[in-house]
Order: structure tokens, then C-alpha cells, then sequence
């Protein structure tokens, strides 16, 4: 059990060793040593947060066609930090009528919902926070703590806009967990467990390529929940004044910005995880864990990326258009392919894997299909119903 | 280790405060909040006589907490909906001031 | 008191003084708040019993919906942001006595029971519980008719609570 090999088993023995030896008791020095783990990795997570906001700012100047910060440091790398400073100093408001502790607790429970959630995120075969047998329920769980948080500061902020944002931003997160649940079945249908390090385990082959439709729909979902545009209404500057952050300045405010930026790399990091494989690669993980750990985070910075690139590409949706789309287009499709994915899987299961694949994939594209068409055929009613028939049509017919 | 009356002496003190809660607090929804108190405090009774059963393979407390969650969020929302609904009407949740019927 | 008393020990005092927070506070929003912090105490309660599948669809449904709703629920039933007039009976005293009595009756029940002081017995090695859990809920031997009844259940408040809630008014 070399270092190379186990590198968190031997530097806990290590410790624990040297804290034994200083005269504390077996139980009080593992305690001690596991809440050193912890602060190591959320040390390490906002470390990560500070680069996040560079490549953020990097990304998005980018696909506008212009450069993002360059002036500070080679390639605007100290730029972040300069952000940090900023926020620190500025003066630290709090409106007039404002529940205080409420107030100051929103943005706290933001960020702890989003780092307790690198607790069931499996780092490497043998790194691995805690080894939950509903590893996967708990993604929702910690949703759940987020979205608390929104509503809360949206309450506390004694503000018109900052509680319409903070119902806005609620009723959107509550409504896509349901899509995003039933997508969370099926990797669990797949791997038989509800387990992150059993469900990479099980991905001989990745399950994008035997359930496109889940990933696609896990990925809707998990945008809507993170309140990342196109479903941003509730923070978007020009329609709410930013919604339920608007009476949040100085570090509260980088607490809720820099928590988004953060649960949007780690949801792309569940998002390599179900669907991708997670840590695995042919193989290199077995190699060492430090590969695997940069496997995953090379994966999670592609799921990232995939999420910075829509929420730049795609317009804001208006809420009452998001609120229909996830109720009467996502949650009927959802619950229809968990029922075809269960479907399909009992009656491949004994397939060879080739047919298994193709099956699955043909099922999820089948599915996909008849959603698109009776969604487009809803939407034809709609138009004729508002416009009048096609008029090119019924000349033509003459 | 923790005995078994540990955990239902926690559940019945749990029983008590909502129904405290209940029978004193003139809020609608006060009172709604003593009522899943009192949910919490069986669904604890439930699981810990599962825990401590002779036979642990036999899931009937876990799947009669999982009833229960059922159960007390449908009783929330329909019992949060009357009280939206009254509000509506009567412009107060207060359980006091809600003494006349339909005139 | 072994390490695992003592965790109980404070959670199990967290859980009851949020609860006797949530029953007393003036504020509704505050006692809604203090109700979360009660679902979480029960929470860990359900993971100290090794039942993580219960405790994890704890903080989703109580604290992910029901405390929502209450939250919501509270803000919409409100003409201002402040709760005015008193927020407890005038007789509070005789609810506290019914409450006590409640408590002491259940206690001095219970205890006269044989199996009161039973320690917990150990889980098998790969105890697998969700699997156990959810071959029971589908199972016919077991309680599959139960479980779909639940479901009927929360559809028929689902469409009663959306129907007493409508406001048609502003359509």
C-alpha cells in the first residue's frame, strides 16, 4: 500500500500515527484526522472556485468574440484574485428591515449545499468521501438545502424583486427535480445501485451511449437547477434586477456568485460521473489515483464547458414557458423513457452487448422522436389556432 | 450502545411539543406545523422498532415510515391549499377569528 | 458513555430544542425555519439508525417540498411582513399540561414493556437495505397493495390541493 497507490489511507495512518503519539486517544485522532481530510478538499474545491471565475470570464469573452481579462498577470490569471479583493472591501450592506440572521444565513447554506456534495463525488477508486449506498439521492438532497437557501435570501432581503426572484428561482428548482430524479434511475436501473463508485464501476460502456435521451434531459434538468440561463430568469439583470441577490453586496454576494459557478462545475462533474464514466478511461485509472483524479476532472471540466457554452448560446426562456416545458414536455418524457429504458432492459438483458447498445440507443432515439413530433404537432394547433391555417398551404391546394 | 428506549422516549418528547403546538398556537398554519412534529415523532418510532427488531430482513417499519411520508405531504398540501383558500375569502389564518360559516 | 451515546445525546437535544423553537417562536416564517432544522435533527436520527435510504428521502421530501410549501404557504397568507397580536392562546397553560401528560403516559407505558431496554442488534455484514426495501414495496407477498394505494393517494391530493388553491381570478 504504497503512497502512489492509496495516497489518502497512508497519509491518515501517518497522521493518525503522530496525533496517537502526542497522546490523544484512537478515537479522538481519527476524528480529528477525518476532519482534516475534510477541510484539505473544500480548501482545495475554493481553490478550484477562484480558477472557475477565470475560465468563466475567459469562456464567455471568447464566444463573444473578444479577448476577457489580459491584463493582470500572464493571460488575466491574477484577475480572479483581484475580484476576490474587490468583494472583500466593498462595504458590507444590509437592508434596513431585513430579518438579520435569516439574512446572513442564505448565503452560507448556498455554499455549504454545494460543497457537501463533493462528499459522495468519487475521486478515485479508493478516494471517495463517503461510500453512501444512496450516493445518488443524495445529488437531490443537497438540491434540496440550495434551494432553501434561495428562498430564504429572497425573504430576508425585505424586497419586492427579491421575493418575486427568490418564488421564481424556487418554483423553477422545485419543478426540474422531478425530470431530473427519474433521469437519476436510470444509470441506477443500469448499475443495479444507487451507489457513485458502483454505477462507475458498471460502465463497461458509457451510458451516454446507451441512453442519450437521459443524459440530454439530466443535462435540461440540471441547468434549470442550477438557475444558469436559458433558465435564468430569476437573476437575469434585465428582467428582475437580478433577482433574489439584489440587497447582497460585497463576499455574500461572491458567496452566492461563486457557489453557482461551483455547483455548475461539480453538476458537470455528476453529470461525467452517470453518464461518462467518471473517473474510468481504458484502464488509466488503475494506474494511480492522482490520474484519476485528473481524468475526472478533465471529464468535469467538459461537462462544464458543454453548460457555459449553452448558457451562452441560448436566449432566456420567459418562466411561464419554462414552467410548461418541464410539466407538460420533460416530466411525461422522463417517466416515458424510464419505462422504456426499464422496458428495454429486461428484454435485452440477455442479449449480447452489441445488441444490447444498439437496442438502447435505437429505443432512446425512437423515444426522442415521437416526444419531438407530438410536441411539433401540439405546437402546429397552437399556431393555427392563433394565426389562421397556413396560408401557403391552402393555396397551393387550389 | 444506544437502548431502545432512548430513541422512543425522544419520539414521545417529539409527540408532546407538537402537540403543544397544536392545541395552543392560534395560527393555521402554526398548527399545521405541530401536526408534522407529531408525523416526525411516529415516523422515528417506526424506523427504531425496525432497528431493534429480531429480524432485521423484515422491512415493514421502513415501509410504513415511507406511508407515512406519503401520507403527511399529502395532508400538507391539501391542508396548506385550504388554508391559501380561506385566506383568500377571509382574509385571516387566524383559527380564532375563523367562526362563522357561509353566510 | 460510548461515543455513540453521546452523538445521540446531541442530536437528539438539537432535534427537541428546534422543535420547542418552532412551537414558541413569535415569527412564522422563523418557526417554519426552526422546522427545518427539526426535520434535519430527525434526519441524522434515521442515519444513526442505519437507515440512510429513509433519512436521505427525508431531507428531499420534508425538508425539499413540505418545508417549502409551509414556507411559501406563510408568505402568501400575510397583508404585511410582520406577525402582529399574540400568537398563542390565552390558555396555553392547560396545553402544556395536556402535553406533559401525554409524554409521561407514553413514557410510563412504554417502560412497563419487556423489550424497552433492548440494545440494537448488529447489521449483517453487506446488509443491503435498499434492495430489501424496495422488494418489499413491489413485492405481492409483501406490501405492493399498500404502496399503490399511497400513490393513488398523494394523486388525489395532488389534483385537490391545485383545485382548492385555483384562483380563477387570475387567469
Amino acid at each position: 500500500m504504497s503512497f502512489w497507490n492509496d495516497p489518502l489511507r497512508v497519509a491518515a495512518d501517518w497522521l493518525q500515527g503522530i496525533f496517537v503519539g502526542w497522546g490523544m486517544n484512537e478515537t479522538g485522532a481519527h476524528v480529528l484526522v477525518v476532519f482534516l481530510g475534510v477541510l484539505l478538499l473544500i480548501t482545495l474545491l475554493m481553490v478550484l472556485d477562484i480558477f472557475l471565475v477565470w475560465i468563466e470570464r475567459k469562456v464567455v469573452a471568447r464566444f463573444q468574440d473578444r479577448l476577457g481579462p489580459n491584463r493582470l498577470g500572464p493571460f488575466g490569471l491574477i484577475q480572479p484574485f483581484a475580484d476576490i479583493i474587490k468583494l472583500i472591501i466593498k462595504e458590507d450592506t444590509t437592508p434596513g428591515d431585513a430579518d438579520k440572521v435569516v439574512y446572513n444565513l442564505a448565503p452560507i447554506l448556498s455554499m455549504m449545499s454545494v460543497l457537501i456534495l463533493w462528499a459522495v463525488v468519487p475521486l478515485a477508486p479508493v478516494m471517495l468521501g463517503t461510500d453512501l449506498n444512496v450516493g445518488v439521492l443524495f445529488l437531490i438532497a443537497a438540491g434540496a438545502i440550495g434551494t432553501l437557501s434561495i428562498i430564504m435570501a429572497g425573504w430576508a432581503s425585505n424586497n419586492k424583486f427579491a421575493m418575486i426572484g427568490g418564488f421564481r428561482q424556487v418554483a423553477v428548482m422545485v419543478s426540474f427535480e422531478v425530470p431530473m430524479l427519474t433521469m437519476l434511475l436510470i444509470p441506477t436501473i443500469f448499475a443495479q445501485s444507487m451507489n457513485m463508485n458502483a454505477i462507475i464501476d458498471a460502465q463497461n460502456v458509457w451510458y451516454v451511449w446507451i441512453s442519450p435521451l437521459g443524459a440530454l434531459i439530466f443535462l435540461i434538468a440540471a441547468i434549470a437547477e442550477l438557475g444558469r440561463a436559458p433558465f435564468d430568469l430569476a437573476e437575469g439583470e434585465s428582467e428582475l434586477v437580478s433577482g433574489f441577490n439584489i440587497e447582497y453586496s460585497g463576499m455574500k454576494f461572491g458567496m452566492f456568485y461563486a457557489g453557482e459557478l461551483l455547483h455548475a462545475f461539480t453538476f458537470g462533474g455528476f453529470w461525467a460521473i452517470l453518464f461518462f464514466g467518471g473517473y474510468r478511461f481504458f484502464g488509466l485509472e488503475q494506474v494511480s489515483p492522482f490520474l484519476a483524479i485528473l481524468i475526472l476532472i478533465i471529464k468535469a471540466m467538459l461537462g462544464y464547458w458543454v453548460i457555459m457554452w449553452v448558457k451562452y448560446t441560448m436566449m432566456r426562456i420567459r418562466i411561464d414557458q419554462m414552467l410548461s416545458f418541464n410539466w407538460k414536455f420533460l416530466t411525461p418524457l422522463s417517466f416515458a423513457l424510464l419505462l422504456v429504458t426499464a422496458l428495454m432492459n429486461a428484454l435485452l438483458a440477455s442479449a449480447p452487448t452489441w445488441l444490447y447498445i444498439l437496442g438502447m440507443f435505437l429505443a432512446n432515439v425512437v423515444t426522442g422522436w415521437i416526444a419531438l413530433e407530438i410536441a411539433r404537432s401540439a405546437t402546429r394547433q397552437e399556431r393555427e389556432r392563433i394565426e389562421g391555417p397556413n396560408k401557403k398551404v391552402a393555396e397551393a391546394s387550389h | 450502545m444506544v437502548p431502545l428506549s432512548w430513541y422512543l422516549l425522544l419520539a414521545a418528547a417529539l409527540f408532546g411539543i407538537g402537540l403543544f403546538g397544536v392545541l395552543v398556537r392560534r395560527n393555521a398554519i402554526a398548527v399545521l406545523l405541530g401536526i408534522e412534529l407529531m408525523l416526525n415523532a411516529v415516523n422515528i418510532n417506526l424506523v427504531s422498532f425496525w432497528r431493534y427488531s429480531d429480524v432485521l430482513t423484515s422491512m415493514s417499519g421502513q415501509v410504513f415510515s415511507i406511508i407515512v411520508f406519503a401520507v403527511a405531504a399529502a395532508e400538507v398540501s391539501v391542508g396548506l391549499a385550504l388554508v391559501i383558500s380561506v385566506y383568500r375569502r377571509r382574509n385571516t389564518v387566524i383559527a380564532d377569528e375563523l367562526d362563522m360559516l357561509k353566510w | 458513555m460510548t461515543g455513540a451515546q453521546i452523538i445521540f445525546l446531541m442530536v437528539a437535544a438539537f432535534t427537541l430544542l428546534s422543535a420547542v423553537m418552532v412551537v414558541t417562536t413569535r415569527n412564522l416564517v422563523h418557526a417554519a425555519l426552526w422546522l427545518v432544522s427539526t426535520l434535519f435533527g430527525v434526519a441524522v436520527v434515521y442515519a444513526l439508525l442505519n437507515a440512510n435510504f429513509i433519512a436521505v428521502v427525508q431531507v428531499v421530501v420534508y425538508i425539499g417540498a413540505i418545508a417549502i410549501l409551509f414556507i411559501f404557504a406563510v408568505m402568501l397568507t400575510r397583508k404585511d411582513m410582520r406577525d402582529s397580536g399574540p400568537q398563542i392562546n390565552k390558555n396555553w397553560w392547560a396545553g402544556a399540561l395536556v402535553a406533559m401528560l401525554t409524554f409521561a403516559g407514553l413514557a410510563f407505558l412504554l417502560s412497563g414493556w419487556s423489550g424497552f431496554s433492548k440494545t440494537a442488534a448488529e447489521l449483517p455484514a453487506g446488509f443491503d437495505s435498499i434492495s430489501l426495501l424496495g422488494e418489499s414495496l413491489v413485492s405481492p407477498e409483501a406490501y405492493v397493495l399498500p404502496f399503490e394505494v399511497a400513490s393513488v393517494l398523494l394523486l388525489a391530493a395532488l389534483v385537490g390541493a391545485v383545485y382548492v388553491a385555483f384562483n380563477p381570478s387570475k387567469k
